[in-house]
Protein backbone atom coordinates (compact mmCIF):
# COMPACT_ATOMS: atom_id res chain seq x y z
CA UNK A 1 0.00 0.00 0.00
CA UNK A 2 1.39 3.34 -0.97
CA UNK A 3 1.92 6.04 1.58
CA UNK A 4 -0.58 8.47 0.11
CA UNK A 5 -3.37 5.90 -0.21
CA UNK A 6 -5.40 7.07 2.78
CA UNK A 7 -5.62 10.58 1.34
CA UNK A 8 -7.42 9.27 -1.73
CA UNK A 9 -10.15 7.76 0.37
CA UNK A 10 -12.89 10.38 0.91
CA UNK A 11 -13.36 10.78 4.64
CA UNK A 12 -16.03 12.81 6.33
CA UNK A 13 -14.62 16.28 6.58
CA UNK A 14 -14.36 17.63 10.11
CA UNK A 15 -16.93 20.41 10.25
CA UNK A 16 -16.38 23.37 12.49
CA UNK A 17 -18.99 23.77 15.18
CA UNK A 18 -21.12 26.66 13.94
CA UNK A 19 -21.22 29.86 15.94
CA UNK A 20 -24.20 32.16 15.93
CA UNK A 21 -25.44 35.41 17.37
CA UNK A 22 -28.12 35.31 20.02
CA UNK A 23 -29.88 37.90 22.12
CA UNK A 24 -30.34 37.26 25.81
CA UNK A 25 -33.08 39.33 27.43
CA UNK A 26 -32.22 39.24 31.13
CA UNK A 27 -34.35 40.53 33.97
CA UNK A 28 -32.08 42.80 36.00
CA UNK A 29 -32.63 44.13 39.49
CA UNK A 30 -30.12 45.89 41.71
CA UNK A 31 -31.49 46.42 45.23
CA UNK A 32 -29.14 49.37 45.79
CA UNK A 33 -30.51 51.49 42.95
CA UNK A 34 -33.69 49.96 41.53
CA UNK A 35 -37.20 49.92 42.93
CA UNK A 36 -38.36 47.66 40.14
CA UNK A 37 -36.74 45.17 37.84
CA UNK A 38 -36.15 45.83 34.14
CA UNK A 39 -35.00 43.82 31.14
CA UNK A 40 -31.66 44.26 29.44
CA UNK A 41 -30.66 42.80 26.08
CA UNK A 42 -27.23 41.32 25.42
CA UNK A 43 -25.92 40.25 22.02
CA UNK A 44 -23.71 37.22 22.49
CA UNK A 45 -21.81 35.02 20.06
CA UNK A 46 -22.16 31.38 21.06
CA UNK A 47 -21.05 28.01 19.75
CA UNK A 48 -23.58 25.47 18.61
CA UNK A 49 -22.64 23.35 21.60
CA UNK A 50 -22.92 26.12 24.19
CA UNK A 51 -25.33 26.07 27.09
CA UNK A 52 -27.27 29.06 28.37
CA UNK A 53 -24.83 29.13 31.29
CA UNK A 54 -21.93 29.63 28.84
CA UNK A 55 -23.73 32.64 27.35
CA UNK A 56 -24.26 34.04 30.86
CA UNK A 57 -20.55 33.53 31.57
CA UNK A 58 -19.65 35.41 28.37
CA UNK A 59 -21.79 38.32 29.54
CA UNK A 60 -20.43 38.31 33.08
CA UNK A 61 -16.79 37.83 32.15
CA UNK A 62 -16.51 39.94 28.98
CA UNK A 63 -19.42 42.36 28.79
CA UNK A 64 -21.06 43.31 32.06
CA UNK A 65 -19.47 42.17 35.30
CA UNK A 66 -22.41 43.46 37.34
CA UNK A 67 -24.66 40.60 36.20
CA UNK A 68 -25.32 38.32 39.18
CA UNK A 69 -26.37 34.69 39.13
CA UNK A 70 -25.61 31.56 41.11
CA UNK A 71 -23.68 28.62 39.77
CA UNK A 72 -21.28 26.22 41.39
CA UNK A 73 -20.57 22.94 39.65
CA UNK A 74 -21.95 24.00 36.25
CA UNK A 75 -22.75 20.37 35.45
CA UNK A 76 -26.28 19.83 36.71
CA UNK A 77 -25.35 18.36 40.08
CA UNK A 78 -25.30 21.19 42.61
CA UNK A 79 -28.65 22.74 41.64
CA UNK A 80 -27.52 26.37 41.94
CA UNK A 81 -28.50 27.82 38.58
CA UNK A 82 -32.23 27.19 38.30
CA UNK A 83 -33.78 30.09 36.42
CA UNK A 84 -36.69 30.83 34.13
CA UNK A 85 -35.49 30.39 30.55
CA UNK A 86 -38.12 31.40 27.99
CA UNK A 87 -40.77 31.16 30.69
CA UNK A 88 -39.87 27.69 31.96
CA UNK A 89 -37.80 26.69 34.96
CA UNK A 90 -34.58 25.01 33.89
CA UNK A 91 -30.97 24.68 34.91
CA UNK A 92 -28.87 27.06 32.81
CA UNK A 93 -26.07 24.47 32.85
CA UNK A 94 -28.27 21.73 31.37
CA UNK A 95 -29.98 23.82 28.68
CA UNK A 96 -28.34 24.05 25.26
CA UNK A 97 -28.81 27.40 23.53
CA UNK A 98 -29.78 25.62 20.30
CA UNK A 99 -32.69 23.95 22.10
CA UNK A 100 -34.41 27.16 23.24
CA UNK A 101 -35.08 28.79 19.86
CA UNK A 102 -31.98 31.00 19.45
CA UNK A 103 -33.61 32.88 16.52
CA UNK A 104 -35.63 34.95 18.95
CA UNK A 105 -34.38 36.75 22.07
CA UNK A 106 -34.04 34.25 24.92
CA UNK A 107 -35.70 35.56 28.09
CA UNK A 108 -33.94 34.82 31.34
CA UNK A 109 -35.67 35.62 34.60
CA UNK A 110 -35.20 34.60 38.23
CA UNK A 111 -37.35 31.73 39.49
CA UNK A 112 -40.78 32.86 40.68
CA UNK A 113 -42.24 32.95 44.17
CA UNK A 114 -39.04 33.62 46.11
CA UNK A 115 -37.85 37.18 46.90
CA UNK A 116 -35.30 38.42 44.37
CA UNK A 117 -32.09 39.62 45.98
CA UNK A 118 -30.22 40.69 42.87
CA UNK A 119 -30.68 39.93 39.18
CA UNK A 120 -31.14 36.14 38.98
CA UNK A 121 -30.34 35.48 42.64
CA UNK A 122 -33.32 34.76 44.88
CA UNK A 123 -33.56 34.26 48.63
CA UNK A 124 -33.66 30.46 49.03
CA UNK A 125 -34.28 30.54 52.80
CA UNK A 126 -38.09 30.05 52.65
CA UNK A 127 -37.43 27.07 50.37
CA UNK A 128 -34.90 25.49 52.75
CA UNK A 129 -37.11 26.26 55.78
CA UNK A 130 -39.80 24.00 54.29
CA UNK A 131 -37.15 21.41 53.48
CA UNK A 132 -35.91 21.37 57.09
CA UNK A 133 -39.44 21.05 58.44
CA UNK A 134 -40.03 17.64 56.91
CA UNK A 135 -36.95 16.25 58.75
CA UNK A 136 -34.77 15.24 55.79
CA UNK A 137 -32.67 12.74 57.70
CA UNK A 138 -32.86 9.08 58.72
CA UNK A 139 -34.67 8.54 62.02
CA UNK A 140 -34.22 5.21 63.78
CA UNK A 141 -34.63 3.74 67.26
CA UNK A 142 -32.90 0.93 69.07
CA UNK A 143 -29.33 -0.22 68.82
CA UNK A 144 -27.21 0.92 65.94
CA UNK A 145 -26.38 -2.15 63.85
CA UNK A 146 -22.73 -3.08 63.51
CA UNK A 147 -23.18 -3.55 59.74
CA UNK A 148 -25.13 -1.69 57.06
CA UNK A 149 -28.88 -1.34 57.31
CA UNK A 150 -29.80 -3.95 54.71
CA UNK A 151 -32.60 -3.20 52.27
CA UNK A 152 -34.06 -5.26 49.45
CA UNK A 153 -34.04 -3.94 45.90
CA UNK A 154 -37.84 -3.85 45.93
CA UNK A 155 -37.82 -1.67 49.04
CA UNK A 156 -35.24 0.63 47.50
CA UNK A 157 -37.26 0.96 44.30
CA UNK A 158 -40.17 2.51 46.20
CA UNK A 159 -38.30 5.75 46.84
CA UNK A 160 -35.49 5.51 44.29
CA UNK A 161 -36.95 8.28 42.11
CA UNK A 162 -37.11 10.86 44.89
CA UNK A 163 -33.48 10.32 45.95
CA UNK A 164 -32.44 12.11 42.76
CA UNK A 165 -33.44 15.57 44.05
CA UNK A 166 -30.68 18.21 43.99
CA UNK A 167 -32.73 20.94 45.76
CA UNK A 168 -32.51 23.41 42.88
CA UNK A 169 -36.05 24.74 43.59
CA UNK A 170 -37.08 24.47 39.91
CA UNK A 171 -40.18 22.50 40.96
CA UNK A 172 -41.25 24.57 43.96
CA UNK A 173 -40.84 27.85 42.07
CA UNK A 174 -42.86 26.52 39.10
CA UNK A 175 -45.88 25.81 41.31
CA UNK A 176 -48.77 28.33 41.02
CA UNK A 177 -49.93 27.39 44.52
CA UNK A 178 -46.49 28.29 45.90
CA UNK A 179 -46.45 31.64 44.02
CA UNK A 180 -49.70 32.63 45.70
CA UNK A 181 -49.03 31.13 49.10
CA UNK A 182 -45.43 31.01 50.25
CA UNK A 183 -46.51 28.98 53.29
CA UNK A 184 -47.15 25.91 51.13
CA UNK A 185 -44.43 23.32 51.69
CA UNK A 186 -43.92 23.05 47.95
CA UNK A 187 -43.04 20.07 45.74
CA UNK A 188 -39.36 19.82 46.72
CA UNK A 189 -40.06 19.46 50.45
CA UNK A 190 -42.71 16.81 49.73
CA UNK A 191 -40.35 14.95 47.37
CA UNK A 192 -37.71 14.83 50.11
CA UNK A 193 -40.28 13.72 52.68
CA UNK A 194 -41.33 10.99 50.23
CA UNK A 195 -37.70 9.85 50.08
CA UNK A 196 -37.80 9.01 53.81
CA UNK A 197 -41.49 8.11 54.27
CA UNK A 198 -41.17 5.22 51.81
CA UNK A 199 -37.73 4.12 53.06
CA UNK A 200 -38.13 0.83 54.92
CA UNK A 201 -35.18 1.72 57.19
CA UNK A 202 -36.74 4.95 58.47
CA UNK A 203 -39.04 5.05 61.48
CA UNK A 204 -40.43 8.60 61.42
CA UNK A 205 -42.77 8.13 58.46
CA UNK A 206 -45.89 8.75 60.57
CA UNK A 207 -44.43 11.96 61.92
CA UNK A 208 -43.63 13.23 58.44
CA UNK A 209 -47.09 12.27 57.18
CA UNK A 210 -48.55 14.25 60.07
CA UNK A 211 -46.45 17.30 59.14
CA UNK A 212 -47.62 17.06 55.54
CA UNK A 213 -51.27 16.55 56.55
CA UNK A 214 -51.22 20.24 57.52
CA UNK A 215 -53.44 22.66 55.62
CA UNK A 216 -50.26 23.99 53.98
CA UNK A 217 -49.15 20.44 53.26
CA UNK A 218 -49.86 18.01 50.42
CA UNK A 219 -53.54 18.98 50.16
CA UNK A 220 -52.63 22.30 48.60
CA UNK A 221 -51.34 20.41 45.58
CA UNK A 222 -53.72 20.98 42.68
CA UNK A 223 -51.98 18.56 40.30
CA UNK A 224 -50.82 21.33 37.97
CA UNK A 225 -47.79 19.20 36.94
CA UNK A 226 -45.52 22.23 36.39
CA UNK A 227 -43.14 20.66 38.93
CA UNK A 228 -42.91 17.39 37.01
CA UNK A 229 -42.21 19.26 33.76
CA UNK A 230 -39.64 21.53 35.44
CA UNK A 231 -37.56 18.93 37.31
CA UNK A 232 -34.10 18.82 35.68
CA UNK A 233 -33.57 15.37 37.22
CA UNK A 234 -36.72 13.92 35.69
CA UNK A 235 -38.31 13.09 39.04
CA UNK A 236 -42.02 12.31 38.74
CA UNK A 237 -42.79 14.96 41.35
CA UNK A 238 -46.58 15.00 41.13
CA UNK A 239 -46.64 11.21 41.31
CA UNK A 240 -44.58 11.35 44.51
CA UNK A 241 -46.97 13.92 45.99
CA UNK A 242 -49.95 11.74 45.03
CA UNK A 243 -48.30 8.77 46.80
CA UNK A 244 -47.89 10.85 49.97
CA UNK A 245 -51.55 11.93 49.72
CA UNK A 246 -52.60 8.29 49.46
CA UNK A 247 -50.36 7.28 52.35
CA UNK A 248 -52.00 9.92 54.55
CA UNK A 249 -55.51 8.77 53.62
CA UNK A 250 -54.86 5.05 54.02
CA UNK A 251 -52.45 5.52 56.95
CA UNK A 252 -50.36 2.89 55.28
CA UNK A 253 -46.95 3.41 53.74
CA UNK B 1 -33.26 52.12 48.16
CA UNK B 2 -31.79 51.17 51.50
CA UNK B 3 -30.43 47.73 52.15
CA UNK B 4 -30.68 46.32 55.65
CA UNK B 5 -28.57 43.65 57.21
CA UNK B 6 -30.67 41.74 59.69
CA UNK B 7 -28.77 41.13 62.89
CA UNK B 8 -28.25 37.48 63.72
CA UNK B 9 -29.56 36.13 60.44
CA UNK B 10 -26.70 37.53 58.39
CA UNK B 11 -28.95 37.91 55.38
CA UNK B 12 -29.25 41.05 53.29
CA UNK B 13 -32.86 41.98 52.76
CA UNK B 14 -34.16 44.80 50.60
CA UNK B 15 -36.53 47.10 52.48
CA UNK B 16 -38.97 47.06 49.60
CA UNK B 17 -38.87 43.54 48.23
CA UNK B 18 -39.33 43.51 44.51
CA UNK B 19 -42.81 42.53 43.42
CA UNK B 20 -43.08 39.10 41.84
CA UNK B 21 -42.29 39.26 38.17
CA UNK B 22 -45.38 39.51 36.00
CA UNK B 23 -44.36 37.48 32.99
CA UNK B 24 -46.28 34.34 32.18
CA UNK B 25 -45.00 30.91 33.17
CA UNK B 26 -45.15 28.57 30.20
CA UNK B 27 -46.83 25.58 31.72
CA UNK B 28 -48.31 22.77 29.68
CA UNK B 29 -51.65 20.94 29.65
CA UNK B 30 -51.61 20.36 33.41
CA UNK B 31 -51.33 24.07 34.18
CA UNK B 32 -53.92 25.18 31.62
CA UNK B 33 -56.40 22.53 32.74
CA UNK B 34 -55.98 23.86 36.27
CA UNK B 35 -56.52 27.47 35.12
CA UNK B 36 -59.62 26.47 33.12
CA UNK B 37 -60.90 24.39 36.07
CA UNK B 38 -60.56 27.43 38.37
CA UNK B 39 -62.27 29.82 35.97
CA UNK B 40 -65.10 27.33 35.34
CA UNK B 41 -65.47 26.82 39.10
CA UNK B 42 -65.71 30.56 39.81
CA UNK B 43 -68.24 31.03 36.98
CA UNK B 44 -70.39 28.20 38.36
CA UNK B 45 -70.17 29.73 41.83
CA UNK B 46 -71.48 33.07 40.56
CA UNK B 47 -74.25 31.31 38.68
CA UNK B 48 -75.25 29.37 41.81
CA UNK B 49 -75.31 32.63 43.76
CA UNK B 50 -77.83 34.17 41.33
CA UNK B 51 -79.63 30.84 40.99
CA UNK B 52 -80.23 30.50 44.75
CA UNK B 53 -81.58 34.07 44.85
CA UNK B 54 -84.00 33.70 41.94
CA UNK B 55 -85.17 30.26 43.07
CA UNK B 56 -85.75 31.64 46.59
CA UNK B 57 -88.15 34.14 45.02
CA UNK B 58 -90.73 31.38 44.66
CA UNK B 59 -91.09 31.56 48.46
CA UNK B 60 -91.79 35.31 48.15
CA UNK B 61 -94.41 34.92 45.49
CA UNK B 62 -94.79 32.58 42.52
CA UNK B 63 -95.71 35.57 40.32
CA UNK B 64 -92.44 37.38 41.13
CA UNK B 65 -90.60 34.15 40.38
CA UNK B 66 -92.34 33.80 37.02
CA UNK B 67 -91.58 37.45 36.15
CA UNK B 68 -87.87 37.05 36.91
CA UNK B 69 -87.58 33.74 35.07
CA UNK B 70 -89.52 35.33 32.19
CA UNK B 71 -86.80 37.96 31.77
CA UNK B 72 -84.35 35.12 31.05
CA UNK B 73 -86.20 34.21 27.85
CA UNK B 74 -83.95 36.10 25.44
CA UNK B 75 -80.99 35.24 23.18
CA UNK B 76 -78.39 36.97 25.39
CA UNK B 77 -79.22 34.73 28.34
CA UNK B 78 -79.45 31.78 25.94
CA UNK B 79 -75.79 32.29 25.03
CA UNK B 80 -75.00 32.74 28.72
CA UNK B 81 -76.59 29.35 29.30
CA UNK B 82 -74.29 27.82 26.71
CA UNK B 83 -71.37 29.29 28.66
CA UNK B 84 -72.78 27.87 31.88
CA UNK B 85 -73.21 24.37 30.46
CA UNK B 86 -69.72 24.59 28.92
CA UNK B 87 -68.28 25.47 32.34
CA UNK B 88 -70.22 22.74 34.18
CA UNK B 89 -69.37 20.04 31.62
CA UNK B 90 -65.66 20.92 31.62
CA UNK B 91 -65.54 21.14 35.42
CA UNK B 92 -67.27 17.76 35.70
CA UNK B 93 -65.05 15.88 33.24
CA UNK B 94 -61.85 17.52 34.46
CA UNK B 95 -62.91 16.85 38.05
CA UNK B 96 -63.01 13.14 37.22
CA UNK B 97 -59.56 13.50 35.64
CA UNK B 98 -58.21 15.12 38.83
CA UNK B 99 -59.65 12.34 40.99
CA UNK B 100 -58.01 9.74 38.74
CA UNK B 101 -54.69 11.62 38.74
CA UNK B 102 -54.69 11.70 42.54
CA UNK B 103 -55.65 8.07 43.02
CA UNK B 104 -54.13 6.14 40.15
CA UNK B 105 -50.48 5.99 39.09
CA UNK B 106 -51.31 5.27 35.47
CA UNK B 107 -53.51 8.39 35.36
CA UNK B 108 -50.76 10.47 37.01
CA UNK B 109 -48.34 9.42 34.30
CA UNK B 110 -50.87 9.96 31.50
CA UNK B 111 -52.44 13.18 32.76
CA UNK B 112 -51.68 15.06 29.52
CA UNK B 113 -53.43 12.41 27.44
CA UNK B 114 -56.35 12.44 29.90
CA UNK B 115 -56.62 16.21 29.49
CA UNK B 116 -57.16 15.78 25.74
CA UNK B 117 -59.71 13.04 26.50
CA UNK B 118 -61.51 15.62 28.68
CA UNK B 119 -61.38 18.17 25.86
CA UNK B 120 -62.68 15.55 23.43
CA UNK B 121 -65.57 14.55 25.69
CA UNK B 122 -66.34 18.21 26.26
CA UNK B 123 -66.59 18.86 22.50
CA UNK B 124 -68.70 15.72 21.98
CA UNK B 125 -71.07 16.83 24.75
CA UNK B 126 -71.23 20.49 23.80
CA UNK B 127 -71.87 19.98 20.07
CA UNK B 128 -75.28 18.27 20.33
CA UNK B 129 -76.21 20.46 23.30
CA UNK B 130 -75.56 23.72 21.44
CA UNK B 131 -77.48 22.45 18.40
CA UNK B 132 -80.45 21.39 20.54
CA UNK B 133 -80.34 24.49 22.73
CA UNK B 134 -80.18 26.99 19.87
CA UNK B 135 -82.92 25.24 17.90
CA UNK B 136 -85.01 25.45 21.07
CA UNK B 137 -84.25 29.17 21.55
CA UNK B 138 -84.64 30.28 17.92
CA UNK B 139 -86.98 27.53 16.72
Amino acid sequence: MSVDAPSKKPIAEAVEVPTFQITLRIERYNPEFDTESHYEDYEVTVHGTDRVLDALHTIKWDMDGSLSFRRSCAHGVCGSDAMRINGKNRLACKTLVKDVNPDKPITIEPIKGLPVEKDLIVDMEPFFDSYREIMPFLVTTGHEPTHERIQSQADKDRFDDTTKCILCAACTSSCPVFWNDGQYFGPAAIVNAHRFIFDSRDEAGDQRLQILNDKEGVWRCRTVFNCTEACPRGIEVTKAIAEVKRAIITRRV
Amino acid sequence: MVVLRLAGKGRTVAVQPKAASGSLYRGREGMWSWVAHRIAGVLIFFFLFAHVLDTALVRVSPEAYNTVIGTYQNPVVAFGEIGLVAAVVFHAYNGIRIILVDTNTWATRNQRRLFWVVVGLWVVTMGPFIWRHLSHVFG
